[in-house]
């Protein structure tokens, strides 16, 4: 991967057509290898090992080598001009991809949720007029809120809390590692794990959930959690933040370790104590960070449905507007109000969008 | 896994004052207990009978745990001699790997050119990546299977690595973005001054100095392509010589989800690997790579 | 419907084309010989029901040399929904439940049965309730492969005979059976309708059986294609039967909050205790997959039918099943379907258990235990056949507002509010 040649070995009179056709061949090459490996990839025979090395080549190697050859061939232009390519090389295949599979469909979605059902004929306003009017709808929104504000305060703090506390024992790559554990479970794992958790058994019958036992212990009668109103809602978003808390955590604690010693010592130098020292040190210079980490989950919690999907389906008023999107779509089948909900989704996030432009125009 | 501790003296002062020692330790067994603990359950009924996890809680092991008719590996044994999971792990390494490495490499470009180029449109072009974090990616599933099936890339892996890459890099650019444009100016620019075009200021210093950032990305992508069901569902399916590993688990749990038990060992196996990145990433997430190389 | 503007999606698909994937070419198949046939089928059994399907197609297979590609998910609406309209369909389709045949049958998806399949042999074959169950505005779509039957109520063999209770033969029976137990100082039902995500499907089977069972098929037939509103008063009466046991606090192990939050799978498992917790639970001939290994069906556990309420509608039974629909006419497709309505194609299943055959010429023999066979005699001699109407009704009431309906039911909401409430949420074309 050495040898980047820079834009000062190109000038104007550097354009021999061997140097430019290098860079060429090899993109043409690169392509070809992506097409080969498509069928190659599906061969029922091929031993396993080249499999991997295939993939690996092709998938670690090939995107990094193509961007190295783009920005090769970029450098053979005249200096001006390659100076202003450049940066769409840089950008390009990201966007493209991001047209492609994000922008395009998003599109889509739009135009769709002005048609009926079956996407046959237009409707206007009708499906966004279901959407703020229907009763379970309400419910979605409302509980949505909740999801946004106790979901995203409570994993951002704790997150943060923990990556600054952990940072101060020997074991905290332990610490970390159990915090983060409940992300490496995939989420039917998880639904699993919580059905323990709120089991329900009649009363007088042995406990198998968890909380139900410690209930019942105390003397009470057991609850259904996941049905009774609206304990069900909490009971779900404390899945969530069991399993956005090791996000916040990882991502944060990269951040309060990059907080220089050297500020650190000063400050105690000066005799604040820890408590001021978090607040007034640590807490500033990671700020960035957590806007970042909270804008992420937001958005993670705006998109939930396979916690809801998967122990509710939203039913005992815990619909969330994710899920009666994906149930409009694939279970009800009505693509206009499927495609109505995601743009709502969408303009759902513009607050957030303006709050990280502007921090983003602040630190140009 | 270096715990990166005791290098510095300011640490080994600041483990001797303020929140410290028990009430400190304290705090950190405790909120580890209770993020353990739904995990210790599930961990503890995957080598219980299936008759056993439906009529007892899974702490009444712990009454008389040396009994050891009551443990089993059959839920493991089960899941692990299936037909074609074999097969089935080496998919999921196979859709994940590039599918981790992709998105990350194209995304810090893009994450370097708008933190660090200048070129007219970046603006919009950040505001359009923030916004298409939130679009559901079921949106996508339809007017992308169309697309495929015209162009021949249904059930192939390329496919659906391209699949998780435009899914995934909204996000991917969002994180690194905030990592590599918070690098000190100074360095970029010196660099430059060194005569080092954009390309080798990138590959040379700037992957260098934001690998915690793309470690802790690359973890999270690994992840997410890894647990994932639905798109591997739509984009390959479920033939035996692309089937991932969650399709292999959701299939043996039965068509009516009779069968959870089995769901309680597939959910470690899985976890396995997720675990074994975890722990390898772990060492880039060190103290001051960039201490010392700035003026405070 | 096509919701790609057409130009937009070739446009953007050249762009992609010429951009990233000059070279791509199509891939290869995976078997290189070529020359063999393929037909897929794509469907909503998985596991042992796959590999069994699959045996049992291995005859035809053979004789023809036509491969038969079978491929199953657990998540069958979400991706028969994105191949669909994906543009990749399966040649043939194996349904689970009809509502949706319905739906694509309408849009004009699926191919017309009567061109393909000869219909002399077909009513010999079928019943004609089974033929009718496949027919869509007067075309034939789809035909039977599989069924199951849910008109059972299941109870404790050894315990029951030690109690000396008797069969009941009519619903007052039933209730009167319910009554003596109580008096006898036990609880007779087990009802459990969690199944986390579709919790309220169990209620929505007593409807249904319940209305065949009071109003009878005719009326049946037109409260599931809503032209009679569930606000109807005979719906309402069906809802109020089921009330009678599932409101009665007596009757039913754990009240109504029991039958809320007690899964489905673990409701029966009560009455192997000492004493019984119960001795009565309704559900459909699957309820021994989700009995505890230690339980014999037959020895320990069995089923007597539904018992009927409205004398002049006889002995109905409602039960689901798997319906084979053709997607893509292909000669080759053509032959898969054909021997699809041969008794012969659902054998090896049956020998192998967990099936019931809808064809006339299954043998009774071909059924490994007792217990199936007298669940495919109920069927042979059933007055009248109906499917599950849950799943033949709308996706937005089938599996949302009427699961949802019978969950607000039992947490005490006003009647007529809750079936008001399903009828508004039937979607308007």
């Amino acid at each position: 991967m050495q040898g980047a040649s820079t834009a000062e070995e190109s000038s104007l009179l550097d354009s021999q057509p061997a140097r430019i056709l290098r860079p060429i061949l090899g993109l043409t090459a690169i392509f070809a290898a992506f097409g080969w490996s498509t069928g190659f990839m599906r061969d029922p025979n091929a031993p396993a090992w080249q499999l991997l090395l295939v993939a690996l080549a092709i998938g670690v190697l090939g995107v990094w080598t193509l961007f190295f050859l783009a920005n090769d061939l970029v450098s053979r232009f005249p200096r001006l001009w390659a100076e202003r390519i450049r940066p769409y090389i840089f950008v390009g295949p990201g966007l493209l991809l991001l047209f492609a599979y994000l922008v395009f469909p998003t599109v889509q979605t739009l135009y769709l949720s002005f048609l009926d059902a079956r996407s046959q004929r237009w409707v206007g306003w009708q499906n966004y007029q279901f959407a703020f009017t229907d009763r379970t709808m309400l419910i979605a929104f409302r509980n949505n809120l909740l999801w946004l504000v106790l979901v995203t305060g409570i994993s951002v703090s704790l997150g943060l809390l923990i990556a600054v506390l952990v940072d101060r024992v020997r074991w905290e790559p332990l610490a970390k590692s159990l915090i983060f554990l409940p992300m490496a479970i995939s989420f039917v794992g998880a639904s699993v794990i919580w059905r323990f958790m709120y089991a329900f058994q009649p009363p007088g019958r042995p406990q198998i959930g968890l909380l139900n036992a410690i209930w019942t212990g105390l003397g009470g009668n057991p609850i259904g959690w996941l049905q009774t109103q609206p304990l069900n809602t909490f009971a779900l978003i404390v899945i969530m933040i069991w399993l956005q808390t090791g996000f916040c955590m990882v991502i944060l604690s990269a951040a309060v370790k990059s907080v220089p010693s050297e500020l650190l010592e000063a400050a105690r130098i000066d005799g604040a104590n820890e408590i001021e020292i978090f607040f007034q040190v640590i807490i500033p210079y990671v700020s960035k960070t957590v806007m970042t980490v909270a804008t992420t989950v937001v958005i993670l919690v705006l998109k939930v449905f396979d916690i809801v999907y998967v122990m509710t389906s939203g039913q005992f008023g815990t619909e969330v507007i994710a899920n009666r999107m994906y149930s409009e779509m694939f279970r009800f089948r009505h693509f206009g109000r499927g495609s109505a909900l995601a743009v709502i989704l969408l303009i759902a996030v513009l607050p957030v969008m303006i709050g990280n432009i502007r921090s983003w125009r602040r630190a140009q | 896994m270096t715990p990166a501790t005791s290098a510095h003296p300011a640490r080994s002062s600041a483990l001797r004052r303020g929140l410290q020692g028990i009430p400190l330790r304290a705090l950190i067994l405790f909120l580890c207990f209770l993020w353990t603990l739904p995990t210790a359950g599930l961990l503890i009924s995957s080598f219980r009978q299936r008759s056993a996890i439906t009529s007892s809680g899974w702490w009444t092991v712990f009454a008389h745990p040396f009994e050891f008719t009551q443990w089993t590996l059959d839920n493991y044994q089960l899941v692990l001699t299936s037909d074609g999971m074999g097969r089935a792990f080496l998919n999921s390494l196979l859709v994940s790997i590039p599918a981790t490495v992709i998105p990350i490499t194209i995304a810090a470009f893009a994450a370097y050119a708008l933190a660090w180029m200048q070129f007219p449109g970046r603006r919009w072009i950040f505001a359009g990546i923030v916004a298409l974090m939130v679009v559901p990616l079921q949106m996508s599933l339809i007017p992308m299977l169309r697309i495929y099936t015209q162009m021949g890339l249904n059930g192939t892996f390329l496919g659906i690595w391209l699949a998780h890459t435009g899914f995934g890099l909204p996000l991917a650019i969002y994180l690194l973005h905030s990592s590599i444009a918070g690098l000190p100016k100074e360095i970029i620019e010196s660099a430059a001054v060194d005569g080092a075009g954009h390309f080798s200021t990138f590959s040379r210093l700037v992957v260098p100095l934001s690998l915690p950032a793309i470690a802790s990305f690359a973890i999270f992508q690994f992840l997410w392509t890894w647990n994932d069901l639905l798109v591997a569902l739509v984009f390959l399916g479920t033939r035996p010589d692309v089937a991932v590993v969650t399709a292999r688990l959701s299939e043996l749990v039965g068509s009516r989800g009779q069968d959870w038990h089995i769901l309680t060992a597939g959910a470690f196996i899985t976890m396995v690997i997720p675990l074994l990145v975890f722990f390898s990433l772990q060492r880039y997430f060190v103290r001051g790579l960039l201490a010392g190389s700035v003026k405070g | 419907m096509n919701p790609t503007p057409r130009p937009l999606s070739l446009s953007l698909s050249l762009v992609l084309a010429t951009s990233l994937f000059a070279c791509a070419p199509q891939p290869q198949q995976p078997d290189t010989a070529g020359a063999r046939q393929r037909v897929t089928i794509f469907g909503a059994f998985v596991e042992e029901d796959a590999r069994r399907f699959e045996a049992s197609m291995r005859p035809f297979e053979e004789q023809t040399g036509i491969q038969v590609e079978y491929e199953g998910s657990g998540d069958f609406e979400t991706l028969i929904t994105v191949r669909m309209e994906g543009g990749d369909p399966p040649d043939i389709i194996a349904f689970p439940q009809p509502g949706l045949m319905v739906e694509y049958a309408r849009e004009g998806r699926l191919v017309d049965l009567g061109e393909v399949l000869d219909s002399q042999q077909l009513s010999q074959g079928y019943r004609s309730f089974w033929l009718d169950l496949g027919t869509v505005d007067d075309t034939l779509v789809g035909v039977w492969y599989r069924a199951s039957v849910k008109s059972l109520v299941w109870y404790p063999v050894p315990q029951f005979e030690e109690a000396g209770y008797e069969i009941p033969e009519t619903w007052d029976e039933l209730l009167a059976l319910s009554d003596q137990i109580v008096a006898d100082g036990g609880t007779p039902w087990c009802i459990g309708i969690e199944s986390s995500g579709a919790t309220g499907w169990v209620g929505t089977d007593w409807i249904e059986d319940i209305l065949l069972r009071t109003s009878g098929p005719e009326v049946y037939d037109q409260w599931v294609s809503n032209e009679i509103p569930f606000n109807d008063p005979r719906v309402k009466e069906a809802f109020e039967k089921m009330g009678e046991i599932w409101l009665n606090p007596d009757y039913v192990l754990g009240g109504t909050v029991g039958i809320l939050t007690t899964p489905f799978g673990d409701a029966a498992n009560p009455m192997f205790e000492e004493p019984p917790g119960c001795y009565l639970h309704r559900q459909a001939s699957f309820l021994p997959v989700f009995l505890p290994p230690e339980v014999e069906p037959g020895r320990d556990i069995d089923f007597f039918y539904l018992p009927p309420i409205n004398p002049e509608h006889g002995r109905p039974v409602m039960g689901a099943g798997d319906v084979m629909s053709m997607v893509n006419d292909r000669p080759e497709v053509r032959q898969v379907m054909e021997y699809l309505t041969t008794a012969e194609a659902g054998r090896a299943w049956a020998e192998a258990g967990g099936f019931l055959s809808p064809h006339n010429d299954a043998d009774l023999d071909w059924y490994p235990d007792d217990l199936t066979r007298a669940q495919a005699e109920l069927l042979r001699d059933a007055d009248t056949f109906r499917f599950d109407g849950s799943d033949m009704m709308p996706g937005a009431v089938g599996t949302g507002t009427f699961w949802t309906g019978i969950v607000d039911y039992l947490s005490g909401r006003d009647l007529d509010t809750v079936l008001l409430e399903i009828q508004r949420s039937w979607p308007q074309d």
